[in-house]
């Protein structure tokens, strides 16, 4: 074990202190929590230790291993071996913050490529240099947002069809910050127009998910027309994917995009390390949390990069800061922006196309099995409601003895949904596989 | 630095202008000086808006620091100055001129009296 200090190096600061023992140091503790017994096992070899640590990972089952049908937030998408190869270059892999431009060029062109390109899949006017996930890029928004009224707007209208996760994580970050939250006790299934009702001159944001939690995409013109009409700031989540197919939240007059960049080369990996992507209007980029690298040129006139506001929101704004969060998730939009530039335009949408296709046909599918019911008029991606005939939780379970990891079954985080299994489809899912998926729901009918 | 005669002044280094029954405010060349380069300028408060003496009325980023600036007099906002948004190093050129703030119709004219003259603004002990 490892100790910075000697005991000779304890005593002598001790001494200086007037203190006998570094025991009195923690006088004010109570007893039962001073120095627990921590039990722990005897130490054991590093080759014990590689064993037991194989053999843990072996209990895990896989999406290579099992069929999956599961998203809801994160989902399996193929990663071209250049995305990892590229990241894994130790002059990324190692490198820390960019502060000092003269020797983190590289880091922070890489920044600003993964910016440019935020803002051009969300049709925003800038992109932050990343937060760490999805629902912390969510909570930025309700924060940018509640700053940018300086306080006096104090209520946010927020769909029930936003993932579960984010909206936990809204409510966290804003404990103590005297914020009404409306919206999320609404049936879950309404549409976004059913928020219109709860905007008010107090509203300082309304937001939603695009394509939303259950899969659905809406038209939004209606509900961003409400928000601006009361001066309320609109900010839409999206899946970075559907982005290749759908209409960008940009044209509907969307102050802040937020989404996960998880389907974007990185994988699943048990729910971590994602990618928060965050863009938003000019306007307000002064009030965006994070950092945003920017292009220059230096005193000879070459092109360079820069660190342009981060130093601003955390170092210098202080408690002004719209919020103190001031890193980016670096490794991984990285991933993201190597992923981006392999697909390219036209690549992205021919994706975006084929997790359509494959989701709808699963769709077509599975509504032919008895009992089981997908609504035949809502527009969706790759990912789709299904009515059981049965607890999807025993759906699920049924599915698994068949090695395919069936749908998120709603009714984990919302109680009047137990019979409804949320199925995602992507590029990974072959046809095969889906004609297996639905011949083991047929199975379970006839059960 | 310059400290004109004619102005009023407050300890947190706003300055007021009396031009009839409306005051121009803004911040001292001492205040500019202390922030270094000026950055950027959002006037929180907006024309039509009645605020009181004290409050918040704009924020001021330097490379340096964030300060806020308040409203020296209480009284309904007349004007703004919206050139400063798109050229905030104005403050550092010309404080008492072209990069006046605010201009405020006063609700109690008597709240100057409790403003300081240059001279004593100038012996103002400071903290720091």
């Amino acid at each position: 074990m490892y100790t910075p200090h000697t005991q000779a190096d304890r005593d002598a600061m001790l001494k200086v202190i007037g203190v006998d023992q570094l025991e009195d140091l923690f006088q004010c503790l109570p007893d039962e929590g001073k120095f627990p017994s921590l039990e722990l096992p005897d130490g054991i070899t590093e080759m014990e230790a590689l064993d037991e640590l194989q053999f843990i990972s072996t209990v895990n089952e896989t999406p290579q291993e099992l069929v999956s049908f599961l998203g809801a937030g994160a989902y399996y998408h193929y990663i071209p071996a250049a995305v990892d190869s590229i990241l894994r270059r130790s002059e990324f892999y190692t490198a820390y913050t960019p502060y000092q431009p003269e020797i983190a060029q590289g880091t922070l062109q890489a920044i600003f490529e993964y910016q440019s390109l935020i803002a051009a899949l969300t049709g925003m006017d800038v992109a932050n240099a990343s937060h760490y996930d999805g629902a912390t890029s969510v909570a930025e928004a309700v924060n940018m947002a509640y700053h940018n009224f300086r306080g006096k707007r104090r209520k946010i209208v927020l769909s029930p069809a936003v993932n579960p996760q984010y909206r936990e994580t809204i409510h966290t970050y804003m404990k103590g910050m005297d914020l009404e939250i409306v919206g999320e006790d609404l049936d879950p299934e309404v549409s976004p127009d059913d928020l219109i009702d709860l905007i008010d001159e107090n509203t300082a944001l309304v937001l939603v998910q695009y394509p939303d939690f259950f899969g659905r995409i809406f038209d939004l013109t209606k509900l961003s027309e409400a928000a601006h009409a009361q001066n309320a700031l609109f900010s839409v989540h999206v899946n970075p994917i559907a982005l290749g197919l759908i209409k960008p939240p940009s044209e509907y007059d969307a102050d802040i995009v937020t989404g996960e960049g998880q389907p974007l080369g990185i994988p699943m990996s048990f729910g971590g390390p994602y990618l928060g992507l965050f863009a938003t209007k000019k306007q307000y980029v002064r009030k965006m949390a994070g950092r945003l690298a920017g292009e220059t040129v230096d005193t000879h006139g070459n092109r360079g990069y820069v660190l342009t506001l981060n130093t601003r929101e955390q170092h210098i704004r202080r408690e002004q800061a719209t919020s103190n969060i001031c890193t980016n998730q670096g490794l991984i939009a990285l991933a993201s922006t190597v992923y981006l530039s392999l697909l390219g335009k036209s690549g992205l949408q021919e994706l975006a196309k084929l997790n359509y296709h494959k989701a709808h046909y699963a769709a077509e599918k599975i509504s032919t099995v008895p009992g089981f019911m997908v609504n035949p008029v809502q527009p969706f991606f790759n990912e789709f409601v299904v009515h059981c005939p049965a607890p999807a939780e025993e759906i699920n379970e049924h599915l698994l003895s068949h090695d395919i990891l069936g749908g998120y079954d709603l009714g984990q985080v919302y109680p009047s949904l137990k019979y409804e299994l949320l199925v995602a489809v992507t590029e990974m899912n072959t046809r095969s596989e889906i004609d297996y998926l639905v011949e083991a729901l047929e199975e379970e009918y006839h059960d | 630095m310059k400290t004109p005669a004619e102005l009023k002044y407050t300890k947190n280094d706003e300055w007021v202008r009396v031009e009839g029954d409306l005051v121009v405010m803004g911040i001292t060349d001492y205040a500019q000086d202390q922030l270094s380069d000026i950055v950027f300028v959002e006037i929180v408060a907006q024309e039509g808006d009645s605020l009181d003496q004290g409050e918040t009325c704009a924020v001021i980023e330097s490379v340096k620091a964030a300060a806020d600036v308040y409203l020296p007099v209480g009284g309904e906002i007349t004007a703004i100055n919206e050139t400063l948004i798109d050229a905030p190093e104005l403050i550092n050129e010309d404080p008492f001129g072209k990069a006046w703030l605010i201009k405020i119709k006063m609700s109690d004219p008597s709240q100057l009296e409790g403003l300081m003259d240059a001279d004593t603004y100038e012996k103002l002990e400071r903290d720091h």
